[in-house]
């Protein structure tokens, strides 16, 4: 074994998944696990823990794979967090653990997300589960949303014994999980349901199909129904649009529209009953990894794909992995390329796109180089389909209804980093709701920090 | 699950249920709307709210048979369940908020337009429980497509039927009647218009002649209906807005309808062809003309 070198991780073949919708990354087996773990020096001041929003004990579950005692390792990960098989596929290790990791210094860091993600399998297919409470405490907590950020605070004070209900508008828990992240990148079946099984499983109940702020406000959860505290773990929320002209024509989408049909609904599944529109070419404008996701999608479906971003590679906010992924699909990248206007036919349906180019100028707010436009570089190009994935707003159904809940400039929910503390007594909130669009585990980080501080709180009592 | 209580057909293809959904009847408010799925496999469709029962827990739909969703829930019995059934979505209508005196003293006309007349319903009895008596004018196709005609009468101030061609009551459109009744001399303060996209257009176009404020319902192609798609958009004044969390009612005067209208097709071609689908079954040989 070369120990600078990683243990490459089998995929699917990328002509062969441009075409299907299993999952891209096969994992590690036993034995190839058992060599990667063997790669960690168990350093005594593990950086990698540093790296991990929700604090992983990763050399020792590292160490209990290395030592093949797989089911000592998920019980360590299961200490730190609630969704092991999705944080495994969806982190962005590489910026996070993996990116603290000291053997990254000369050579590959160690695989910490395949190592995580294949404990977590190995438990499912084995049937184990997360050890759950001790004793229970008579205090009932409210958690307003199963995504990642709700399922992990929910699971976390489950454990200390709380009892605890989630309340979800859609028909399915899982939240971004389900209707966000496709099925080639985090099966839904096999894994997201499996998950959320566990968290069941430590007696967190998942009440369907109610919207916070319509059909019960946060104000009736705490003084009609016996709620001591309430999580808000609600997410994104409105799509953004660009505000060009012929944005409204048919063939126009919203990322989380495209997105939401296929995962949550099945659409693309020929026997789904919701449809969704198969381009035959189409343009995704963005640079991030829900872009990537439906550019992604937009493939598997039939269809010629071009990312059309306004800066240039560098800049793109997708995780590396998703680009490479992307490209070696057949993904085309237009890169410093904004769209001005989008063409329609006369019953609306879209025929094209108008762009400009664009150059890199100074450094803007973000510290990124600011795309300006080249003068007189206008171009079309033909597409049937354009999916917008600008990033969203905040959804103000919550923050609206809630008396006392402060929200910021950007409509957010102010709330304390450390703890999830808002500005109302008992409530709490994290994840999207609370920093805007970010990603799955500083969803869970916050959920985690928001369990801790309802705790702290509720024990206070 | 959600108990379905009571069903009736209306009548041919339009369906009346009575829905348990007790978080969504303690909290609904007319001009709101749900969201049902029949099975696990299931569509999520959009219904205007036709009724409410807070004592009873229970919501009261009304919807005709107009795709391949819509046809398997009018095969569901009294005593089966709906898989899902979410709300209340959307705003309340404006006048839930307002000032009942300064309510008391307007004179408000309601147009219902085919099914329409079911979301129109809840408004007016909303009104009749507070001593306010609107005007409702309820156009239908032919007779034997008229819904709800006793239960409106018994909230309505005066209830006008027209029928397009004639079969009952008035003859002509709904707008023919808004003419008339104008030229009789009736004065309304404001107008709330819902049914087809095309009705509601048509008396936009009508009541904006004659400078009588309108307000109108959209039925947009939702998937969430919680404003995280952004399929329903509608252009309303210039701005984009979501009919699932600004609406779904609007400023009649202020809506793109042409838009809206062509918004609405987006999907047909799929809806028509599993409609037909269904309804021929193994008999359907590309009759729908897009099978491949």
């Amino acid at each position: 074994m070369d120990v600078l070198n990683k243990v490459p991780v089998r995929e699917q073949d990328a002509k062969e998944r441009a075409a299907n919708f299993k999952e891209v990354c096969l994992g590690y087996n036993m034995e190839e696990a058992m060599t990667e773990a063997s790669r960690c020096i168990n350093c005594k001041n593990a950086q990698c823990v540093k790296g991990c929003p929700v604090a992983i004990n990763i050399p020792g579950f590292v160490e209990k794979v290395k030592e093949g005692d797989i089911e000592a390792a998920y019980h360590i990960i299961s200490e730190s967090s609630a969704l092991p098989a999705v944080c495994g596929r969806v982190c962005p290790q590489e910026t996070q653990c993996e990116g603290k990791c000291i053997r990254g210094i000369k050579g590959d860091p160690v695989s910490i997300g395949k190592l995580e993600r294949f404990v977590a399998d190995w438990a499912s297919e084995n049937g184990i589960k997360p050890q759950g409470a001790a004793g229970k405490k008579d205090k009932k907590v409210a958690v307003i949303g199963s995504g990642p950020a709700g399922l992990t605070c929910a699971g976390d004070l489950a454990k200390l014994g709380y009892d605890v209900t989630i309340f979800e508008a859609l028909h399915e828990a899982g939240g971004v999980l389900v209707y966000g992240i496709p099925e080639f990148r985090l099966p839904k079946e096999a894994v997201v349901a499996k998950e959320i099984e566990n968290v069941k499983a430590l007696g967190v109940k998942i009440e369907t199909n109610v919207v916070v702020g319509k059909a019960v406000t946060i104000d009736e959860l705490m003084e009609e129904e016996g709620f001591s505290a309430v999580f808000i773990g609600s997410g994104a929320g409105l799509p953004k649009f660009m505000g060009i002209p012929g944005e409204n024509s048919n063939g126009v989408f919203s990322a989380n529209e495209y997105l939401t049909r296929s995962n949550l609904m099945k659409a693309f599944d020929e026997n789904s009953n919701t449809p969704i529109m198969h381009g035959k070419k189409v343009a995704v404008v963005g640079g991030g990894n829900v872009a990537m996701d439906a550019a992604r999608t937009a493939l598997r479906l039939g269809a010629e794909v071009h990312i059309v971003y306004r800066r240039s590679e560098e800049e793109l906010p997708a995780r590396v992995e998703e680009v490479h992924h992307a490209k070696e699909e057949g993904i085309i990248f237009d890169l410093l390329t904004n769209p001005v206007e989008i063409l329609a036919d006369e019953k609306g349906w879209v025929t094209g796109m108008k762009c400009i180019k664009m150059e890199l100028g100074e450094p803007d707010d973000s510290g990124r180089r600011r795309p300006v436009e080249v003068k007189n570089s206008e171009f079309v190009m033909e597409l049937d389909t354009v999916i917008m994935s600008l990033g969203t707003s905040p959804n103000p159904l919550i923050s609206s209804t809630t008396q006392g809940l402060e929200t910021n400039r950007w409509k957010c929910i102010v709330a304390d980093e450390n703890n999830g503390k808002t500005t109302k007594e008992g409530v709490y909130a994290g994840g999207d709701a609370v920093t805007g669009a970010a990603t799955v585990i500083l969803a869970m980080g916050a959920g985690k920090a928001a369990a801790k501080g309802i705790d702290e709180y509720l024990s206070g009592k | 699950m959600y108990k379905i209580v009571k069903k009736t057909e209306l009548t041919t293809n339009i369906y009346l249920m009575e829905v348990e959904a007790k978080r969504v009847a303690k909290s609904c408010e007319p001009g709101q709307f749900v969201i049902v799925r029949m099975d696990s496999e299931g569509e999520r469709i959009p219904l205007t709210i036709c009724d409410y029962d807070r004592q009873k827990g229970t919501i009261t739909i009304v919807f005709q048979t107009v795709g391949a969703g819509t046809m398997l829930m009018a095969q569901l019995k009294e005593g089966e369940c709906f898989h899902d059934f979410v709300g209340p979505l959307g705003c309340p209508s404006e006048f839930v908020k307002e000032d009942i005196e300064s309510l008391k003293s307007k004179k408000i006309l309601f147009v219902a337009g085919g099914v329409g007349a079911a979301p129109v319903y809840p408004q007016v009895k909303w009104l009749h429980e507070r001593g306010i008596a609107a005007d409702v004018i309820v156009g239908s196709k032919t007779k034997d497509l008229l819904i709800l005609e006793r239960e409106m009468e018994a909230v309505a101030g005066n209830l006008y039927i027209t029928t397009d061609d004639g079969s009952y009551g008035r003859s002509g459109m709904v707008t023919q009647t808004i003419k008339d009744l104008v030229a009789e001399g009736r004065q309304y303060d404001v107008c709330v218009a819902i049914g087809p996209m095309i009705m509601m257009k048509f008396v936009c176009l009508l009541t904006k002649d004659l400078n009588i404020p309108t307000v109108v319902s959209l039925n947009p192609i939702m998937v969430d209906g919680t404003g995280m798609c952004g399929a329903c958009r509608v252009t309303v004044d210039g701005k984009v807005k979501f009919a699932c969390v600004d609406g779904p009612e609007f400023d009649g005067h202020a809506v793109n309808f042409d838009e809206a209208m062509r918004r609405q097709t987006m999907y047909k071609t799929k809806e028509g062809r599993d409609a037909l689908k269904a309804a021929e079954g193994d008999t359907h040989h590309g009759g729908c003309g897009h099978c491949e």
